[in-house]
């Protein structure tokens, strides 16, 4: 662990909603993480070191054929930005999570996840061999039978991405500080992967990836 | 009924073969030109026989077809209300599909237009946006689904009247072995929707009659389209009027060519994609 990881250690522990915590998961910096909700189940996802990159895909339990859509998520609500009161929506519309609490303030639905592939056309072939989102997403869908054909657009939660009038996009420094949290209430059984982004060439995680601290709690 | 009641002569199995034969070479206003050399309208620049895709999609219908790399395909939006929902998929592994994150996030763009390359998951262009003769197009806001058709027009399934676009690319899909957990986010063409300050996203709507978009398959691909109203349309009526679909043979894009290293990251995008097909032998 790099001395500025150990620091972060310290930081907030982030603010969560009262009820039973059913799990309450540290999550290394870089590392995947996965866990399925039951409906009205409610998942805290706390940024402990500021401005992490947490990258999100949900799927609906049991037919996971049917999972989040970013472009219905976003054209449902009119907004590519995500905050209180955001629904993600499934490729059918369905209303999978709905964004209960958000301490940060708006999240990325444009951006998508890191790639191995992707980074070498981003910043060139020495990255071809560097830790990526979508590496930790293969990893972690393939313990519950979900492959490469299932990976979609993600969500990124604390991840800023501004679009600019003549549609430059990119993302930029993060608006996010240690501790803050955004809470999600299920309203189907859902199975929710992660990736903590484990980027290193682009402001998403501050230029240094750090743990986040997920709970599930049951209201 | 009783036999020959219909009037229509196929109380036999041999008045019914006759009846079907007479059937052929009625014409639709949606339907495809097989051979492709036989269209009545190729474009200027485009010797008829090297067409090898002409078709007229009615508005809620679909169509689909596998070409080769280094084909031009057109689209043009004949009456000015065609909305072209779109999934690529390499022909030769279809796990390789349209990203259309990576899409708007590696040129560093959120609208399509000429250059704009469309990307697949693994580094690669499926297709770049050659022309483009109006505005931009859409690569954020997806496509209608069954049930939002449901609520929004009373119907969306594929057989009914207001089919909804991800239905029609189901049907689309199936019909090339691909099955929902492949139909991801697609790009629609001739509808504009720009994105505010706030993040609001905001429906600027149609082109212009005769609008088209060109693209070239940078590798074999999958095509799927439906032509459907665009997800943000807020018109009361499913409204979509036909969309043609044209194809040629072409080559792929080259070193040499202006497009190549139009930005550092497509330069490094075309050397992914002819490193793939030159070692798979695609251009042997």
């Amino acid at each position: 662990m790099t001395e500025s990881a150990l620091t972060h250690a310290h930081a907030p522990t982030g603010t969560l909603p009262p009820g039973t915590v059913v799990a309450d998961d540290h999550v290394a910096a870089r590392a995947p993480w996965s866990a399925s909700l039951r409906a009205g189940q409610l998942l805290s996802i706390v940024d402990l070191g500021g401005n992490q990159a947490v990258d999100f895909l949900a799927y609906c339990v049991p037919d996971t054929s049917e999972r989040y859509s970013a472009a219905e998520t976003v054209s449902a609500q009119g907004n590519i930005f995500l905050t209180t009161g955001s629904v993600l929506r499934s490729c059918e519309g369905r209303a999978m999570m709905t964004v209960i609490a958000d301490e940060c303030g708006r999240h990325d639905t444009l951006g998508g996840a890191c790639s191995k592939e992707s980074n070498t056309l981003r910043y060139g072939y020495h990255t071809r061999h560097q830790h990526a989102c979508v590496e930790n997403f293969l990893a972690e869908g393939a313990r519950w039978g979900l492959g490469k054909r299932d990976l979609v657009p993600n969500v990124n939660w604390y991840m800023n991405v501004p679009v600019e009038p003549d549609g430059t996009l990119g993302i930029v420094d993060g608006i996010s500080r240690p501790g803050l949290t955004v809470t999600l209430r299920a309203d189907c059984d859902v199975l929710c992967l992660v990736s903590n982004c484990p980027q290193i060439n682009n402001p998403c995680n501050g230029f240094d990836p750090t743990p986040v601290r997920m709970v599930i709690t049951a209201p | 009924m009783t036999a020959g009641a219909n009037g229509h002569g196929t109380e036999t199995t041999l008045g019914a073969r006759d009846h079907a034969r007479a059937q052929a070479g009625a014409v639709a206003e949606a339907m495809p030109t097989i051979p492709a050399s036989r269209y009545s309208h190729p474009p200027d620049n485009v010797a008829p026989d090297r067409l090898t895709w002409a078709e007229t999609v009615a508005g809620g219908g679909y169509t689909a077809k596998v070409l080769a790399r280094g084909t031009t395909l057109r689209l043009t939006d004949r009456d000015g209300d065609a909305c072209a929902h779109v999934l690529l998929f390499n022909a030769d592994q279809p796990w390789e599909r349209l990203n259309t994150a990576d899409t708007v996030k590696v040129p560093w763009q959120a609208y399509l237009g000429p250059s704009h390359p469309l990307l697949s998951d693994q580094g690669r262009v499926l297709a770049s946006i050659l022309a483009s003769r109006e505005g931009t197009h859409d690569a954020l806001c997806g496509c209608t689904t069954r049930a939002g058709n449901e609520a929004r027009y009373g119907d969306g399934a594929a057989h009914g009247p207001t089919p909804a676009a991800r239905e029609l690319l189901r049907m689309a899909g199936a019909k090339h072995g691909l099955e929902a957990r492949d139909l991801g986010a697609c790009v629609s063409f001739f509808k504009r929707v720009w994105v505010g300050g706030d993040g609001a996203l905001n429906y600027a709507g149609s082109q212009y009659p005769s609008s088209y978009v060109e693209l070239r398959a940078e590798l074999p691909l999958v095509v799927l389209i439906a032509n459907a109203p665009h997800r943000l349309d807020p018109r009361e009526a499913y409204t979509c009027t036909p969309l043609e679909v044209l194809a040629w043979r072409g080559a792929p894009t080259r070193p040499s060519d202006g497009l190549w290293a139009f930005t550092p990251e497509l330069e490094r995008a075309f050397l992914n994609t002819a490193d793939y097909a030159t070692a798979r032998g695609l251009d042997d």
